[in-house]
């Protein structure tokens, strides 16, 4: 039983930032209908963009503390939030009227091109650093629990940004431009929405939780190096497929699934080797008996 | 012109089957001199027929048929693996005399375990179109990858090491000669023009009377076995094989020749896949910026010619506006 709360606790801190991954590729894949190959790269500049900023601003805001957390990560999203739009004016919006795949190779052409400059030796080089220590943490014991306050910080942030996301997206004005961009392109733009701005912005907000969901995954992990953001990535990706892509609640609920998925299968002795493997396995599942995830609509095809 | 140079439907077959003849009297010509030859230079004239064999028969898939998929690698690795572990296990009893045919026995069991395998992923896959079947094919080459680093009776994430050396110079070309052949005169074919016909349009083909699923699944089987054939080749060339060295990026490798040499351009891919294959030897003192460069061709090609390098009569796809 304990085994099983503290897996939860382990689960749901991991699903937590899958899930907050998984909401870019979703909002993306929504106005665009491409996989942003490159969004698990934005996770890794943002990482890195708070590994830089951490010890410029000691002399101003001292760290570890709250104030200093919450402006590396304001500083971090809103880079990341420029990056994001950068990308997509530069690499996506030359490529809009053409077939999906060339968007899709290109956006893997990108990917790799994030992570082999950011390897070379006179960017960040190869190896792995020590992410700086932005918020004070202490273990707390429930009983024979250990939770730590990062996986608390983790959540808390998380459900934050989820509740924020949704204010975003339904009651505002240009939530609601976007969700007609997704709906359909061509109207929207005939009602008057400018859809060139509606797309950077998505991408803009994508990134920045990517670039927060970066600096927690950070924290978590022991190090960072340009290859982070790979796994997290692919798993948040198949996260937002196991929601049904295009729909926000179900990234956040397919990124909590597949956190608490991989954390109980890896706890099991014998299967903690092949957890790399789940994930995909879980993916081909999906595909096979519900192709437009757990909360997406499936469509028909018109002529 | 002779019908391997375009990939248009056409009638003379044997225009094709003189070339696979030569192509095999050449590669056994080479290789009986193969001993006078440097054995650097060797070398990359056999990673330049594996990498033909690959990017051909990742080209039905992707090229002639439409099918976007991201796993080759996972398919050489299945054939390659499973090639050298029967010339491990086999090599042993058979007489000198026999290796030929040993090896041949390896290198169609390693095709047929990927082509078995590309049937159990085809059939559920390639339901789904475009960047859903980018993403499970992507996914089947890093389960491929997991399931090999935990089977420890294949070496696990050491490698499989001491394989023998098989693979000449005659055996990859004439192998090449082979894929070539037999994808050429495939889409040629009357049952083949239904992959293009899938390609061009699925919906006006399955009300054609020609099942999608059937032609997709056909040519992921095929493009499967010669990809394991190839992982075969591979695995006796360098003699050690280690599960990184099938991962995402040779599979992104492989797409690449086949996007440079312009997708169903059975000609360009084959001058891509030389070209690509030469490129890092070539590079070999700009190592660091290597993949920086490589990245910004992937990215440059698209924005510019999407087409491939080596095409000429190329027609602009119409975006459907649904």
């Amino acid at each position: 039983m304990e085994w099983f709360f503290q897996q939860l606790i382990n689960g749901l801190a991991l699903g937590s930032i899958y899930a907050l991954i998984a909401l870019g590729y979703t909002m993306v894949y929504g106005v665009l209908r491409f996989i942003n190959f490159a969004h698990s790269d934005v996770l890794m500049l943002g990482a890195y963009a708070a590994f830089f900023i951490a010890p410029a601003i000691q002399p101003l805001v001292p760290l570890p503390s709250l104030t200093g957390a919450l402006l590396v990560t304001l500083f971090s999203a809103l880079i990341c939030a420029g990056i994001g739009i950068l990308i997509e004016f530069l690499a996506y919006r030359p490529l809009r009227t053409r077939p999906k795949l060339t968007v899709l190779i290109t956006a893997i052409g990108v990917s790799l091109f994030i992570e082999f400059t950011c390897q070379h030796k006179a960017v960040f080089g190869a190896d792995t650093k020590p992410f700086p220590t932005l918020l004070p943490s202490t273990d707390f014991h429930l009983g024979s629990l250990l939770v730590s306050s990062n996986d608390l910080v983790v959540m808390f942030v998380t459900v934050l940004l989820l509740v924020g996301l949704w204010f975003v997206v339904q009651k505002t004005k240009v939530g609601t431009a976007m969700r007609a961009v997704s709906f359909n392109q061509q109207a929207a733009a005939l009602m008057g929405v400018n859809i060139n701005r509606i797309i950077s912005f998505t991408f803009g907000l994508g990134s920045a939780l990517a670039a927060v969901a970066g600096i927690l995954y950070a924290m978590k992990a022991p190090g960072i190096e340009p290859l982070m953001g790979v796994q997290p990535g692919i798993r948040a990706f198949i996260a937002a497929v196991l929601g049904g892509i295009g729909n926000l609640p179900g990234a956040a609920l397919g990124g909590l699934l597949l956190g608490l998925l991989e954390t109980f299968v890896g706890g099991i002795s014998g299967l903690s080797s092949y957890r790399d493997g789940i994930a995909f396995a879980i993916l081909i599942l999906i595909l096979l008996f519900k192709p437009a995830g757990l909360l997406g609509k499936s469509s028909v095809e018109k002529v | 012109m002779p019908s391997l140079f375009n990939s248009q439907p056409s009638t003379a077959l044997g225009g094709a089957k003189r070339w696979l003849v030569a192509g095999i009297l050449l590669a056994v010509v080479v290789s009986l001199f193969s001993a006078q030859f440097n054995r650097y230079y060797l070398g990359i004239a056999i990673d330049c027929g594996i990498s033909i064999i690959l990017a051909v028969s990742l080209n039905l898939i992707n090229g002639h048929t439409g099918q976007f998929s991201l796993g080759h690698a996972g398919f050489m690795a299945v054939g390659g693996y499973s090639a050298a572990k029967l010339s491990l296990v086999c090599s042993p009893m058979v007489p000198d005399s026999l290796k030929p045919l040993l090896f041949l026995a390896a290198l169609v069991l390693g095709g047929c375990v990927a082509a078995l395998i590309g049937l159990g992923v085809g059939i559920p896959s390639l339901r789904l179109k475009g960047d859903y079947l980018a993403i499970v094919t992507l996914g089947f080459g890093e389960i491929i990858r997991v399931v090999v680093q935990n089977m420890d009776s294949v070496g696990a994430a050491s490698g499989l090491k001491g394989i023998p050396k098989y693979t000449t110079l005659g055996w990859t070309f004439a192998l090449a000669a082979i894929t070539i052949y037999v994808v050429a005169t495939l889409v040629n074919s009357t049952y083949g023009r239904g992959f293009i016909a899938v390609n061009d349009d699925e919906v006006a083909a399955s009300s054609m009377g020609i099942n999608p699923v059937r032609y997709k699944v056909t040519a992921f089987v095929i493009g499967a076995f010669f990809a394991g054939v190839a992982g075969g080749l591979y695995a006796h060339h360098k003699q050690f094989l280690s599960p990184t060295g099938f991962d995402f990026l040779k599979s992104i490798d492989i797409v690449v020749m086949v996007i440079l040499g312009g997708m169903g351009r059975t000609v360009g891919v084959i001058i891509a896949a030389i070209v690509l294959t030469l490129l890092p030897e070539v590079l070999r003192q700009f190592a660091d910026y290597r993949m920086i460069i490589y990245s910004l061709i992937i990215i440059g090609l698209m924005m510019a010619r999407p087409q491939g390098l080596f095409t000429t009569g190329w027609k602009k796809k119409g975006v459907a506006a649904v």
